[in-house]
C-alpha cells in the first residue's frame, strides 16, 4: 500500500493560494497551448480539463508539434434545469468556441469540447454571464449535485430540487481567485482567502452528491459519495434516507480499488440535509487519504474505519442523531421517453439523446431543434442522469408546435428505439479524455447494434436490458451498476461486466477480462440462449446472471 | 589522423602536456606511432587507475529508459545511483529526448524499455523506435548493450517493445551483455536482480577495455572534395512534414545524411541542393509542346535524351530571357510586356515556363527549346542544424511549393524533388560568412524567423546549447496558424524548459482578426529589445525579404528611437553601428 507521504496533487493545492496557481501566466502563454503541469490540475477546480486529441498525438509528435490541445469545460447545472436563455447561450458558446457540439452528461451538466486555450476565458466569462457557472464542476470538490428531474410530480420535485441547489450552493468553493481569474474582479488588497469548509487543500478527491425521488433512482443513488433518497409522506415530502460511501473508480489490477454501492445510513429531514452535507464532506476532509488517490474517496474511508465509527462520527458532528432509515421502493433507473401530463395540466416531453451529444449531424439537426425550440419554449430544460433531455412545463396549446420543431429538424420520435438503445450510457473517451483506454461513446452505437441483433434472435428485444461502456476503470458512465457493463482496457479490448440489477442496488461481477468484440458478442450469445429458455417469469437479465452465478453451463 | 588523434587524446591529455607529445610524434612513420602506441597502453597497464576510468571517452556509461508511468525511468535512476557509486560515469536519457542515431556512437548502453496499451512504446519514444525497427537503421557492431522490458502481462503483446528492440540490435550486429529480463507489474524484484547482473558484467568490460582501447588506432583514408562542381550525394535519412493538419503550407524538415563525405559547415551556412525537376512537370511540358520524350538533343556537347535534359539538365520552372525573346518574335502581346522592365520582372515573378507555353503558342523544336532554357541551378537551403549537435548530419527546412494558377497545376523543383521519393539528393555546402554566431558563447542574441526562415535559428540554438553557451537565446517567430504552423514547436518548448531558450514570442497572423506580425511581437517587447542590444546582444532577421525583413528593420529603428530616446537619425546611426560590428545580420530571400 501507500507510504506516508502525500500526493503531488496535494501539494500542488497546498501552494496554489486557493486554486490561483499560476493559471494567469499559463493563460499568457502564447506559444503553447496547454497550461503549466501543476495549472493542469488546479484547471479542474475552475471546471475545465486540458485535453488533447488522441487521434493526432503520435502524427503530431513527428510532426514536431505539440498535442493538439483544447479544453473540456464542464458547466454546473445543479439539478439538470437550465432555462431557455440558459440554454440559448450554451448553443451560442457551443458553436463559437467548442467543436458544434454540447453534451448532456450523466451527472446533468452541460460540457463544451474543443475549446482552445486563448478562448477558455471569454467562455467561462460568457457561462457566467447566463448565471451559471464551472467553478467546482470538477475537482477534489463537491461537483454537480443531481436531482431526479421528475417533472411529472412537481410539488415533490420542486421540494427535493431546493435542497439540491441549497446543497450545491452551500457547498461551492469560498475563493474569489475564480473571479479574479475569469470575470475579472480585482482581489481586494490585503484579503485573505478563507474555506470554511474545505480548508486550503479542499477535498483528497472528488465528492458527488445526488437526489432522487423513488420509484426512479434515475441518478443511481448508491454510485454517490454521499446520497438523500426523497421520502414522500401525505404527498409531502418529509425527508431523506441519507446513503454515504457509493462511488465507481476502480483500476485494473489493483485489486485494492473498487467499486462501492452506498448504504443507506438513515433519515433526515429537508433542513437537515445541508447540515448532513456539509459534516459528511468535513468528515472526508479530516479522514480522507491524502497519500493515495486511488484510494481517497469517501468509500475508502468508510470501509477503513469502518460504518459504525462513520456514523457516529457524523451524529456527533452533527449535535443530533439520524433518525431509522424509511420504506422507499426504486422500480425503474431509465427515463420515460415521451409525452407525459402532470396533474397541473402542464406537459413534458423527454427527448432520448444518443450519447448525450447534441450536435448537427447530416439531417438531424438536434442542436438547432433545441435552440429552435428554447427560442419560443415558456417552461425549463431539464438534464437526465441518463443524457437525455426533457422540455419540461410545455402548455396543452404549445405541444404541436414543439413537435413540428423537432420533425423540422429531422429529429425523428423516438418510439421505435429499442429499451437498451434508450437506457445505455457511455462517457466520452476517445479522442478527447486523457484517461481513456478504449473507445466509448463513439463505440456505443455499434455495439447497440449488434448487441439488439443478438436480442432480437433471442426473442428478447423488448427486454429493458441495460448496457453502459466507459473507456477506462474510472466509471463515468456508472458501468458497475449495469446488467452489461463493458470497461476499456485497450483499444478493441475491454474487460465485461455482468449482473446488474435494474434498481442499481447490486454492483454487477467481472466475468471476463481482455475481450474483444467477438469474444464479448460470443459470450453474451451464449448468456442470451441461456436466460431466453430458463428465466423466470419476469426475471430480469442481471437478477438471472446472478443468480447463476455468472457459470454458464457447458455446451459442445 | 587528427580526428583519430583527438578522438583518443584529447579528453586525457591536454594544454602543455598534449604540445609535447605532438612535439616527441611529428617526426614519426607509420609503424614508429603504432609501436609507441604498444608502449604506452603497457605503461597505462602498469599505471591502472591512475587515469581515472570516467575521462576516457567511450567509456561513459549509457542508460536510456522509455517511460510511461515513471518506473522504467526510477528503475534506469535507481541503476545510475549504484553505477556512480561503483565508479563509473554514468548518463541517464530519456529516449523521448535523444537523436536516434547517437547509439552509433556509444559502445556500452543499458536500455529500460516499458511497453504501453498493446505492444506500444511509450508517448515520445516512437521515433526512437521507428528509426531502430526500420530499414534506415545501420549496423551497430560496436556496441554492447542489455535490455530490460517492462509490461504488463494483462495486455496481449507483453512487453513487446523490449522484446523487438533487443532482437533487432542483435539483428544490427550489437552484442547483448546481460540477458533481457521481461518483468510484470511487480517488476521491483526482477528488476534489482538484472540490475545486479548489469553491475557486475560493468565492472568486468571496464577493466577490458582499458587495455584494448590504446590500439584502436585507425588511419583515416583521404576524401574527395565536395562541392558545387562535383556534389556529394547524401542519403535522406528524414522527409518528415512538420506541418499539421488543416495548414496552407506543406513544410518538410530533411535530414541528410553527410557521412563519409568530409563536409563540414558552421551554423549559418546553406547546402546547395541539385534537384532533379518534378515528372510530372516534365511530362506536362513534353505533352504541351508535342514533341516527343526520347528524341535525342544535344546539351553542353553531349548527347541525351529530351526527357533526361528536361529532368536532370535545364531549369523548367524559372523563366529566363532567351525563352521568352524566342517567343515572342511571334507574340507582339508578349513582345510589349518584355519591353517595359516592370511588366517584365513582374511575368517573370508570377509566370513559370508552362504558363509561357500555353499563353503564347510557339512551335518547339526539341533542340531550339534545350538551348533557350537555362542550366538547372542549385538552391539553397538555410542548414536546420548544429553540426556538432548532429555529428555527420545536415537537417534542411523545406516548404514544399505546389500551387495552382492560371487554371494549372505548379510545382517547384527542388523543393518537390527533396519531398519525393528520391533515396538520396546531390548536395554542397555553401558558406555564409555573413550570418555567423556570435564568437563569444556569453553574447546574448536576437532571433527573428518567418516560416522557414527559423531554419538557421534551429541550428543557433542547438549550437549554443551542445556547447553550453551561457548567452540568452530569444527567438521570435511567425507563421499563420498556430495550431498547425508553428514550425519544430516541441523542440523550442523543451529548450525554454531546458532554459536553452530564454525567450519565445510567436506571433501567427491568421487566428484573429487583425494579422498579428514578429515585427508587432517586436514592438510589444521593444523594452526588453533595446536592453538586450544595450548589452551587446546580436540581432538577426532570416525569412522572407520583401515585406517581413524591411517591416522588422522598420521596427528596430522606431525601437532603438523610442527606448534609446533617439532622433531618427540617431537611431539610424546606432543601427548602421550595429552592422558594421556585425551584430545585426540578415539571411533573407
Amino acid at each position: 500500500m501507500s507510504g506516508s507521504a502525500i500526493t503531488p496533487v496535494e501539494e500542488i493545492k497546498a501552494r496554489s493560494d486557493y486554486l490561483r496557481g499560476t493559471i494567469e501566466d499559463s493563460l499568457a502563454d502564447d506559444a503553447t497551448g496547454a497550461l503549466a503541469e501543476d495549472d493542469t490540475q488546479l484547471a479542474k477546480f475552475h471546471g475545465f480539463y486540458q485535453q488533447d486529441d488522441r487521434d493526432l498525438r503520435a502524427e503530431r509528435t513527428r510532426q514536431k508539434l505539440e498535442p493538439a490541445h483544447s479544453f473540456m469545460i464542464r458547466v454546473r447545472v445543479p439539478g439538470g434545469i437550465a432555462t431557455p436563455a440558459q440554454w440559448l447561450e450554451m448553443d451560442r458558446l457551443a458553436r463559437r468556441y467548442g467543436n458544434q457540439t454540447l453534451r448532456l452528461t450523466t451527472r446533468q451538466a452541460f460540457q463544451f469540447h474543443g475549446i482552445i486555450k486563448r478562448d477558455l476565458k471569454a467562455t467561462i466569462a460568457a457561462i457566467n454571464g447566463a448565471l451559471l457557472d464551472t467553478i467546482a464542476a470538477c475537482g477534489d470538490v463537491n461537483r454537480n449535485v443531481m436531482c431526479t428531474p421528475l417533472a411529472e410530480r412537481s410539488d415533490i420535485h420542486t421540494a427535493a430540487y431546493e435542497v439540491s441547489k441549497a446543497i450545491s450552493a452551500h457547498l461551492t468553493p469560498n475563493t474569489s481567485a475564480y473571479h479574479e481569474i475569469w470575470l475579472d474582479k480585482k482581489r481586494v488588497a490585503g484579503s485573505e482567502d478563507h474555506e470554511p469548509i474545505y480548508g486550503a487543500t479542499y477535498l483528497p478527491r472528488k465528492f458527488k452528491i445526488g437526489v432522487v425521488i423513488p420509484p426512479s433512482n434515475d441518478v443511481d443513488i448508491f454510485s454517490q459519495d454521499l446520497g438523500f433518497i426523497a421520502i414522500e409522506e401525505d404527498g409531502k415530502l418529509a425527508g431523506f434516507n441519507v446513503t454515504a460511501g457509493g462511488g465507481m473508480g476502480m483500476h485494473h489490477g489493483e485489486p485494492d480499488t473498487y467499486p462501492r454501492v452506498a448504504d443507506i445510513i438513515g433519515f433526515c429531514k429537508p433542513a437537515q440535509a445541508v447540515a448532513v452535507a456539509e459534516q459528511v464532506v468535513k468528515i472526508q476532509r479530516d479522514h480522507g487519504d491524502r497519500t493515495n488517490r486511488k484510494h481517497a474517496r469517501l468509500k475508502y474511508t468508510i470501509d477503513d474505519n469502518g460504518l459504525d465509527w462513520f456514523r457516529e462520527e457524523l451524529n456527533r458532528r452533527l449535535g443530533f442523531d439520524l433518525q431509522a432509515k424509511r420504506p422507499f421502493r426504486f422500480l425503474t433507473r431509465g427515463d420515460e421517453i415521451g409525452w407525459s401530463l402532470d396533474a397541473h395540466g402542464q406537459w413534458h416531453l423527454a427527448v432520448f439523446v444518443p450519447q448525450g451529444r447534441l450536435a448537427d449531424v447530416g439531417d438531424v439537426k438536434m442542436l438547432s431543434a433545441l435552440a429552435a425550440i428554447a427560442k419560443v419554449h415558456k417552461g425549463t430544460f431539464r438534464l437526465t442522469a441518463n443524457q437525455n433531455l426533457i422540455i419540461s412545463g410545455v402548455a396543452d396549446e404549445e405541444k404541436n408546435g414543439v413537435d413540428r420543431l423537432l420533425e423540422r429538424h429531422g429529429v425523428r420520435s423516438s418510439d421505435s428505439l429499442s429499451p437498451l438503445r434508450k437506457q445505455a450510457l457511455a462517457c466520452v473517451a476517445l479522442p478527447t479524455c486523457a484517461l481513456a483506454m478504449a473507445e466509448a461513446e463513439r463505440y456505443l452505437p455499434t455495439i447497440t447494434d449488434k448487441l439488439e441483433s443478438l436480442l432480437a434472435r433471442h426473442g428478447l428485444g423488448n427486454e429493458p436490458v441495460s448496457l453502459r461502456i466507459t473507456g477506462c476503470p474510472n466509471g463515468c458512465a456508472r458501468p458497475y451498476l449495469a446488467e452489461i457493463g463493458l470497461v476499456g482496457k485497450a483499444p478493441g479490448q475491454y474487460s465485461l461486466f455482468l449482473g446488474g440489477n435494474h434498481d442499481g442496488s447490486r454492483l454487477n461481477k467481472l466475468a471476463s477480462e481482455n475481450m474483444n468484440e467477438s469474444e464479448i458478442l460470443e459470450t453474451l450469445d451464449r448468456w442470451l440462449g441461456y436466460y431466453a429458455s430458463k428465466r423466470n417469469p419476469g426475471e430480469t437479465l442481471g437478477d438471472f446472471i446472478d443468480r447463476k452465478g455468472l457459470t454458464l453451463p457447458w455446451t459442445d | 589522423m587528427a580526428a583519430a588523434e583527438r578522438e583518443i587524446i584529447t579528453p586525457v591529455v591536454g594544454g602543455s602536456e598534449l604540445t609535447a607529445l605532438q612535439r616527441v610524434t611529428r617526426s614519426f612513420d607509420r609503424d614508429q606511432l603504432l609501436w609507441s602506441s604498444g608502449f604506452l597502453a603497457g605503461l597505462a597497464e602498469t599505471r591502472a587507475n591512475v587515469v581515472p576510468l570516467q575521462s576516457a571517452r567511450g567509456h561513459e556509461w549509457h542508460i536510456f529508459y522509455a517511460t510511461e508511468t515513471g518506473n522504467s525511468r526510477r528503475v534506469a535512476e535507481r541503476l545510475a545511483g549504484e553505477a556512480t557509486a561503483a565508479g563509473l560515469s554514468t548518463v541517464v536519457q530519456d529516449l523521448r529526448d535523444v537523436r536516434p542515431k547517437v547509439l552509433k556512437n556509444i559502445d556500452s548502453a543499458v536500455f529500460v524499455v516499458a511497453t504501453h496499451g498493446v505492444g506500444d512504446a511509450p508517448e515520445g519514444s516512437e521515433p526512437f523506435f521507428e528509426f531502430w525497427l526500420s530499414d534506415k537503421a545501420p549496423r551497430l557492431e560496436s556496441l554492447d548493450f542489455s535490455v530490460l522490458a517492462l509490461g504488463d502481462s494483462s495486455y496481449a503483446d507483453f512487453c513487446e517493445v523490449g522484446k523487438r528492440f533487443d532482437a533487432r540490435l542483435r539483428e544490427l550486429g550489437a552484442t547483448a551483455v546481460v540477458k533481457r529480463v521481461d518483468c510484470d507489474l511487480d517488476f521491483e524484484k526482477p528488476a534489482e536482480a538484472w540490475t545486479k547482473q548489469i553491475l557486475e558484467q560493468a565492472s568486468k568490460t571496464v577493466e577490458t577495455n582499458k587495455s584494448a582501447h590504446a590500439a584502436h588506432l585507425t588511419s583515416v583514408p583521404a576524401k574527395p572534395e565536395y562541392g558545387r562542381e562535383h556534389p556529394f550525394n547524401a542519403d535522406i535519412l528524414t522527409r518528415q512534414s512538420i506541418t499539421g493538419r488543416g495548414s496552407t503550407k506543406d513544410v518538410r524538415h530533411i535530414e541528410l545524411d553527410l557521412e563519409g563525405s568530409g563536409l563540414v559547415y558552421q551554423p549559418g551556412d546553406s547546402i546547395g541542393v541539385l534537384p532533379s525537376n518534378p515528372p510530372q512537370l516534365v511530362a506536362t511540358l513534353l505533352q504541351a509542346t508535342g514533341l516527343e520524350d526520347d528524341v535525342v538533343v544535344d546539351v553542353d556537347g553531349e548527347s541525351t535524351t529530351l526527357q533526361e535534359a528536361l529532368s536532370n539538365d535545364k531549369e523548367i520552372t524559372v523563366l529566363s530571357r532567351p525563352v521568352l525573346d524566342a517567343v515572342a518574335e511571334s507574340h507582339p502581346k508578349l513582345r510589349s510586356i518584355l519591353e517595359s522592365r516592370d511588366s517584365f520582372s513582374k511575368y517573370l515573378e508570377t509566370h513559370q515556363l508552362i504558363d509561357l507555353i500555353h499563353e503564347f503558342p510557339y512551335d518547339w523544336q526539341p533542340q531550339e527549346l534545350v538551348d533557350a532554357l537555362r542550366r538547372l541551378t542549385p538552391r539553397l537551403y538555410s542548414i536546420a542544424s548544429s553540426p556538432d549537435a548532429n555529428p555527420g548530419e545536415a537537417h534542411l527546412t523545406v516548404a514544399v511549393v505546389n500551387y495552382d494558377a492560371y487554371g494549372r497545376q505548379h510545382w517547384g523543383s527542388a523543393s518537390n524533388f527533396l519531398a519525393g521519393d528520391a533515396a538520396s539528393a546531390p548536395i554542397y555546402v555553401e558558406p555564409n560568412d555573413h550570418f555567423r554566431l556570435p564568437t563569444d558563447g556569453d553574447t546574448s542574441i536576437i532571433m527573428i524567423a518567418a516560416g522557414t526562415g527559423v531554419a538557421p535559428f534551429r541550428a543557433f540554438v542547438e549550437h549554443r546549447r551542445e556547447h553550453a553557451n551561457r548567452g540568452k537565446n530569444w527567438l521570435f517567430f511567425g507563421e499563420r496558424n498556430f495550431s498547425s504552423d508553428f514550425l519544430y514547436q516541441l523542440e523550442w518548448l523543451r529548450y525554454r524548459k531546458e532554459g536553452a531558450l530564454n525567450n519565445l514570442d510567436v506571433a501567427f497572423s491568421r487566428d484573429q482578426k487583425d494579422k498579428i506580425y514578429v515585427q508587432h511581437r517586436l514592438l510589444e517587447k521593444g523594452a526588453d529589445v533595446y536592453d538586450w542590444l544595450e548589452h551587446g546582444a546580436y540581432f538577426y532577421v532570416c525569412g522572407d525579404m520583401k515585406t517581413m525583413a524591411p517591416d522588422v528593420d522598420r521596427a528596430l529603428h522606431s525601437i532603438v528611437r523610442e527606448h534609446g530616446g533617439m532622433s531618427a537619425d540617431r537611431a539610424t546611426e546606432y543601427i548602421d553601428d550595429l552592422k558594421r560590428a556585425g551584430r545585426y545580420q540578415r539571411d533573407v530571400y
